[in-house]
């Protein structure tokens, strides 16, 4: 563990002139041209804005075999958000993250062709079509992106507000519970109803809060570990060598604990449950620096999953599902490992090289847009799609880090690697389901899957983190990578 | 807080590395076993993809694959289903495929091992995967002549080249619209498959090679002659004792000749005459004299009871064994329990027409692969020496006879020599019974270019007055006449 960090680490400007003066000499400085970044990020802007016109001339040349109009509103509509943004930045984070938004922009824009090509397959238009109601909510979730870029202008104003954020966090995890709002999709209680219900018990919107929650708990995990971490780090009594927390200091990871096995039961959701308490995990190991943290964390909840697996008919399946997948049995059974299996027909028919974008059969495996995107793009795209995408989602959460490991105060710091932990776990989680890594659950793949929730919430994270980057390069100082 | 970083980011990495290496496994390493597991539809799809060949007579498609815009690419359309539906078969999505589509499906989807290289190579030059064309040896004008001859009749014509084996004619009445099983949604193709085996005409039976077999009545006579007169047993001047009518042996049945009375109107007749005239009860006495082995054996070289394929799999005609003396007699003029192809018979008067030599029958002309070469080329086959040219020469001067002064008058043609023999065989014991009406000979006698088969189901009256008629029109349409 690194020396104790000043809790608010902003160097007051004196000690920074002052350190120039000593070392003398702009070559022993990171000084930066604020314009040079935004440039690089146009730069990568224009060819993340090319490639999704370049997907969506392919889907329509594969699966209509001809170009279409629609082809305008989705390239030119992607295109005119991320100059929007782009040219936001400029004004209100002007040292931000240069790789953030093009890579955000180039899933998105992957994620819209590939499910604009799953409406061609199943023949639906206009409002009808995923394709371009995830083209509105990207419009939504660049501009909620652009509020929080704009209202937020300093992100420790957030560690004020880390209860709020608790409560916040924990009420929209509970909405889908409350009789009348939650709404039950696919087996899962994780869903909330906007506007009257329709005669066939389907509302107009349909809304994730879990997904909003996971920010929120995001904040409220690296400002509360940030003032208890004390506490949580240094007191507590040696057992083989590694230090266990007092009884008392048990208090937070058992309630986090409980609200995840509460999801798990009552929500039906592994995925979300396991994404919430991996991240506390992490979180409460980066804060305090103590392993033990992670061993009590993870047997309470490996016990409570597969006590979980023996009690829960639904979890029992999917385990059953990804152990025995090609069981025939299985296959056929409902809640089987159907669509599992089938999403693998696509990937392995897809091979390095893929059938080509509108030429495969995605479309044969359930919710090919939605959960099963990747297996779609799998198909289509092969390997080497698959592992450009990884490659993508890689990049992207190494840029959380590297914020995280250049901040100067340990609530952006805890902050950033938090919001791109969450990335991390959540494509781990899915595409590890999809690829029989670990049982399949239902969460979806950030940016890329149709969802509005899911778009709007890793926007926002989009957001945090172009924040945090900015505030991270905006004091120039010596490069201390200590 | 760098140092727990770091660990987590090797975490991260561990994670992203998990999945590079669960893709790769699913992508690279499973997906052969993956592909061939038969809950796989896209293998199925992907079979789709490829342009199937073109099915050909004379250069002339009846079964091609035209583009289409649905997810297979391609549609499977018949240019004359119904007169083709015998020989083409049908092709339909993942229900099945019969005649030359189910038989050559490999050739005509291109994916037999032969067309591997041109697979390669149109991968490597980015052409569309195609498979291979099939020529027919089927002669455009004598299937039509079969066709319109046969009327509104149920049955069967076939005709050979007794050369080459080449069939010239395949017609199995009543026909289908192979189109009406191309359909791409696999509901309706159940369903039209549902109303075609339900229909009590059964048009997706190939009377020709492979429906139920008939009752051969007096064409088997044909064999029963040449197996006396082959194995040196008789001459074509043997002469049988020639009852009005005969009580067979150990029963009360009595048998009597087709027209009643005596057949020719002498106490005895030479075999000669009982065939022209096609009288059953010297028949019934000179298959009990031959014995059912030299029959059976005779038969079997014929092509009873051997597997054949032309190259759709014929049924093989029986000649029993085991029997008893009656049945031996009943069966030696083609009752009782021998049944026969069209196509057998056809083979019969196409051996006798090619001096005792049968051609193994086939109507593949040729395939071609895309790129015009020649895949498989026309092959002539020798399938068996039935009889002996001099036995061949004999049974031809008694079945030219019998067109020209005997039972078969109806097959005469101007100018030709035409050799036949008519049959009518009942399908039951009531007088009134209905028959199975047969003719089968070749032409020109010396010199064939033509042996055919006719059999009418369920016809009233005799084989010479409604399949003969018939057979006529096909040899006409051969000779060009």
């Amino acid at each position: 563990m690194s020396g104790p960090s000043p809790l608010v680490a902003t160097p007051p400007p004196t000690v920074g002139s002052e350190r120039r003066r000593l070392f003398g000499g702009a070559g022993r400085l990171r000084l930066r041209v604020p314009a040079k970044l935004r440039n690089l990020e146009l730069l990568l802007l224009i060819f993340a804005v090319a490639i999704m016109a370049a997907a969506v001339l392919l889907v329509q040349l594969g699966a209509l075999g001809a170009v279409d109009a629609s082809f305008f509103p989705f390239v030119g509509g992607l295109a005119l958000l991320a100059v929007v943004m782009h040219v936001v930045l400029r004004v209100v984070a002007s040292e931000a993250d240069p790789f953030i938004l093009p890579i955000a922009t180039l899933l998105n824009g992957i994620g819209i062709a590939m499910i604009y090509r799953i409406d061609i397959a199943q023949h639906r238009l206009g409002w009808q079509s995923s394709g371009i109601r995830q083209m509105v909510w990207t419009a939504i979730a660049m501009v909620v992106a652009l509020i929080v870029l704009v209202v937020i202008r300093n992100h420790r104003v957030l560690q004020r507000y880390r209860y709020i954020a608790m409560f916040v966090g924990i009420g929209l995890l509970l909405l889908p519970l409350i009789p009348g709002v939650g709404l039950q999709i696919n087996g899962a209680r994780a869903w909330i109803g906007i506007g009257a219900r329709r005669a066939d018990g389907t509302v107009p919107l349909s809304f994730q809060p879990g997904e909003l929650a996971k920010i929120a708990l995001a904040v409220f995990f690296a400002g509360y570990l940030v003032t208890a971490r004390d506490s949580l780090s240094l007191v507590g009594r040696r057992f083989l060598g590694i230090r266990f927390p007092r009884v008392r200091d048990l208090g937070p990871i058992l309630v986090i604990w409980l609200a995840a096995m509460a999801v798990l039961v009552l929500q039906r959701d592994l995925g979300i449950s396991l994404l919430y308490f991996g991240l506390f995990l992490v979180m409460i190991y980066v804060a305090t620096g103590r392993l033990s943290w992670v061993i009590l964390g993870m047997t309470l909840f490996v016990g409570g999953a597969v006590a979980a697996s023996q009690l829960l008919g639904y979890v029992a399946n999917r385990f059953g599902a990804w152990l025995d997948a090609f069981n025939n049995d299985i296959y056929h059974r409902v809640g089987g490992s159907y669509q599992l299996v089938q999403g693998i027909f696509g990937m392995s028919g897809g091979g390095l090289t893929g059938s080509g974008l509108g030429l495969g059969s995605p479309n044969i495996v359930p919710f090919a847009a939605s959960d099963f995107i990747v297996a779609s793009l799998g198909e289509e795209l092969g390997l080497t799609g698959l592992f450009a995408i990884l490659a993508l989602f890689l990049l992207f959460v190494s840029r959380g880090f590297r914020i995280a490991f250049a901040g100067q105060d340990d609530f952006g710091r805890l902050l950033g690697v938090g919001l791109a932990f969450i990335i991390a776990l959540q494509v781990f989680i899915v595409i590890g389901g999809i690829t029989r890594v670990i049982p399949l659950t239902g969460l979806t793949t950030p940016f890329m899957a149709a969802g509005g929730s899911s778009l709007v919430a890793n926007w926002i994270i989009v957001a945090l983190l172009l924040r945090l980057s900015d505030t991270v390069r905006a004091q120039p100082r010596i490069v201390v990578e200590s | 807080m760098n140092k727990e970083l770091r660990r987590v980011s090797v975490v991260v990495l561990l994670m992203f590395v998990a999945l590079f290496a669960s893709s790769t496994v699913i992508t690279v390493f499973q997906s052969d076993n993956l592909r061939v597991d038969a809950r796989n539809t896209r293998t199925l799809y992907s079979s789709y993809l490829a342009e199937r060949g073109p099915i050909l007579v004379n250069g002339v498609a009846v079964a091609q694959s035209t583009s289409s815009a649905d997810r297979y690419r391609f549609q499977r359309v018949y240019s004359k289903p119904e007169l083709y539906s015998a020989v083409t078969g049908y092709f339909t999505l993942n229900q099945g495929n019969s005649g030359i589509e189910g038989a050559l499906n490999d050739y005509l989807s291109g994916t037999t091992n032969s067309q591997f290289l041109n697979k390669l190579n149109s991968i490597i030059t980015g052409q569309d995967p195609k498979g291979a064309s099939v020529e027919l040896t089927i002669n455009p004008a004598a299937q039509q002549a079969a066709w319109d001859a046969l009327g509104a009749n149920t049955g069967a014509v076939v005709a050979i080249n007794p050369k080459t084996g080449k069939i010239l004619a395949m017609i199995s009445k009543t026909a289908y619209d192979p189109n009406l099983l191309a359909v791409h949604k696999s509901s309706t193709v159940i369903a039209a498959y549902k109303e075609l085996v339900q229909s009590k005409d059964r048009p997706l039976l190939n009377r020709a090679i492979a429906g139920d077999l008939y009752a051969p009545g007096s064409v088997f006579k044909l064999v029963v002659a040449s197996a006396a007169i082959d194995s040196g047993k008789y001459t074509a001047e043997s002469l049988f004792p020639n009852p009005p009518t005969l009580t067979l042996p150990q029963s009360t049945s009595v048998i009597s000749n087709s027209e009643g009375g005596t057949c020719s109107g002498t106490p005895q007749v030479s075999i000669a005459t009982a065939l022209r005239l096609s009288c059953n009860i010297p028949f019934a006495q000179l298959g009990l004299a031959l014995g059912q082995e030299t029959i059976s054996r005779y038969a079997t070289a014929f092509g009873f009871g051997q597997p054949l394929h032309v190259p759709q799999t014929v049924t093989p005609s029986k000649f029993p064994t085991g029997l008893n003396p009656p049945t031996l007699m009943l069966s030696s003029f083609g009752q009782a329990s021998v049944r026969v192809t069209p196509l057998q018979i056809a083979m019969v008067s196409a051996a006798i027409a090619n001096h005792g030599r049968l051609m193994q029958p086939t109507l593949i002309e040729s395939i071609t692969s895309p790129n015009l070469t020649i895949i498989q080329p026309f092959q002539e086959t020798v399938l068996n020496d039935p009889i002996s040219a001099a036995t061949a020469a004999t049974m031809t001067s008694l079945m030219i006879s019998n067109v020209t002064s005997g039972a078969a008058s109806n097959a005469r043609i101007n100018g030709v020599d035409v050799a036949g023999k008519t049959g009518t065989a009942e399908n039951d014991e009531s007088p009134n019974s209905l028959r199975t009406l047969w003719f089968t000979g070749f032409a020109p006698a010396s010199d064939p270019e033509v042996a055919v088969a006719v059999v009418i189901e369920n016809g009233n009256g005799f084989g010479n007055a409604i399949a003969a008629p018939i057979a006529k029109k096909v040899i006409e349409a051969v000779l060009n006449k």
